[in-house]
């Protein structure tokens, strides 16, 4: 069975729906009509273009081509990592932390899975490579942005009770635990819990998506629990990576609390 | 413990301060409000970047690692911070505090259990003056330690930290904008203006 394909008027009809919440939130005044419509229109360019990028990809299995378009979706995951966070480290360091974290993890995640497990030849068969790499980069990147943002935040909130436990004679790590801990927690409780609900609550975008398309529903249930893996671990990573990185960047070599080095968004 | 030496301390755009305290000598240190007082505590803790060098007895600051200075060198902020639930939770091991400092601020052993968030702001300075202490510093540097408590408790504050100064031979840095309690705590004074210029002031007899 073959997906039945759909026609500019059904996506207009489910617009329809984006179109009658934008009035819905204009009578309410919840000022979310404009970002609605940006977003909404954002999400139809940006998809629309991807489909002819990926069709051109599929096509043509080049390494440099995968590895290319790889890199620009990394890219923009990192500028999306800065950009929310509300206290982030000031210039191109901050957007290196959440960037590196992001490609150490996501990458040797997905090479792992690739080369490893998928097993395909070659290992960056586009039409492995690409989806994967760009679920990864997508929950990392949420992961990271989260316990960022929770660290410096909460660190800007908590500073005179970090500064008085490293009076106290505690190294900068005894001073954060907490801090660092809930930071890191936050970044991977997200994953942890759809893992939870995967099946029960909710059918994973992944496995409808292949389950629409054709594919047996245990050969999308064995996907998709490739992919819940593979994403919990490449979060994980990610997560622990960064706030590791940002926690050295926030003191100094004297363990003092260096808070001039976020900046507020 | 011994002296506490300071030598062309500077820290933002502020200083060369160069200040020494004998073991035992009480400094008072005056000023308005942000004449940078406490950022000179906040330097000499070893909490903020600055030059110059400095060394309490044998122990040079840049020599050994920063939480062993700030054990060593011991800062009370204006105003204290607490973050578990528990009084004794802050405590390495409340029950080794000595009942006759808890006696003396208006303790008994029994304040360990309390919940923090019910302690008044005066009986959380007095608390963390006890804080301060378990770690037997060398010096002392104490940011209006008495800033929110009354009189009685002011007059206990004073005797026991003195008390601790003189019996363990510890120099102390005592900022305070009360003039007369200067008079009662401190050997000598400094007064310090506000463009940062530190002058020296008044003398006591010492312990």
């Amino acid at each position: 069975m073959g997906v039945k394909p759909l026609s500019p008027f059904d996506l207009s009809l489910a617009a329809m729906l984006v179109l009658a919440l934008g009035i819905l939130s204009w009578r309410l005044r919840l000022g979310l009509e404009k970002r609605l419509a940006i977003s909404a229109l954002r999400t139809t360019v940006q998809l629309l273009f991807i489909g002819q990028v990926l069709r051109v990809l599929f096509t043509h299995a080049n390494f440099i081509f995968v590895f290319t378009i790889s890199m620009v979706m990394l890219l923009v995951a990192g500028r999306e990592v800065v950009a929310r966070q509300h206290r982030r480290i000031r210039g191109l360091q901050g957007w290196f932390l959440g960037t590196g974290s992001m490609f150490v993890s996501s990458f040797a995640v997905a090479f792992f899975a690739l080369a490893v497990v998928i097993a395909k030849d070659p290992w960056y068969t586009p039409q492995y490579a690409i989806p994967l790499l760009g679920m990864l980069l997508g929950n990392t990147m949420n992961g990271i942005a989260l316990s960022m943002d929770r660290m410096t935040e909460t660190l800007w909130q908590q500073r005179r009770i970090v500064e008085q436990r490293l009076l106290l004679g505690q190294t900068s790590l005894e001073a954060i635990h907490e801090i660092r801990q809930q930071a890191m927690r936050s970044g991977m409780i997200p994953i942890i819990n759809s893992m939870a609900a995967a099946g029960l609550v909710s059918l994973p975008g992944m496995m409808t998506g292949q389950i629409l398309g054709g594919s047996s529903p245990m050969d999308a249930v064995k996907y998709q629990i490739l992919i819940m893996f593979l994403i919990c671990a490449g979060t994980g990573f990610g997560v622990i990576t960064a706030i590791t990185l940002t926690c050295r960047k926030l003191f100094d070599d004297r363990q003092r609390l260096r808070l001039e080095v976020l900046q507020k968004h | 413990m011994g002296r506490l030496e300071i030598h062309n301390l500077t820290f933002r755009d502020r200083g060369p301060y160069s200040l020494q305290i004998n073991g035992g000598e009480c400094v008072g240190l005056q000023g308005a409000s942000g004449s940078g007082k406490s950022l000179l505590l906040r330097a000499i803790a070893d909490l903020d970047p600055h030059g110059g060098s400095m060394r309490l007895d044998q122990m040079e600051c840049a020599d050994v690692p920063a939480p062993q200075w700030r054990k060593s060198v011991a800062m009370l902020p204006a105003e204290s911070s607490w973050w578990l639930d528990t009084v004794e939770e802050h405590f390495k091991n409340f029950s080794a505090i000595s009942k006759d400092y808890l006696a003396q601020l208006g303790f008994d052993s029994e304040v360990g259990g309390w919940q923090v968030s019910r302690l008044s702001t005066g009986e959380k300075q007095r608390l963390a003056i006890l804080r301060m202490l378990e770690n037997r510093p060398g010096a002392l540097l104490l940011d209006e330690p008495t800033a929110s408590l009354d009189a009685v408790n002011i007059t206990n504050v004073e005797q026991l930290l003195l008390e601790y100064g003189c019996d363990n031979n510890v120099p102390l840095l005592w900022v305070s904008h009360d003039p007369d309690q200067l008079v009662r705590v401190a050997d000598r004074c400094l007064y310090m203006h506000p463009d940062g210029k530190l002058t020296a002031y008044g003398e006591n007899d010492g312990c």
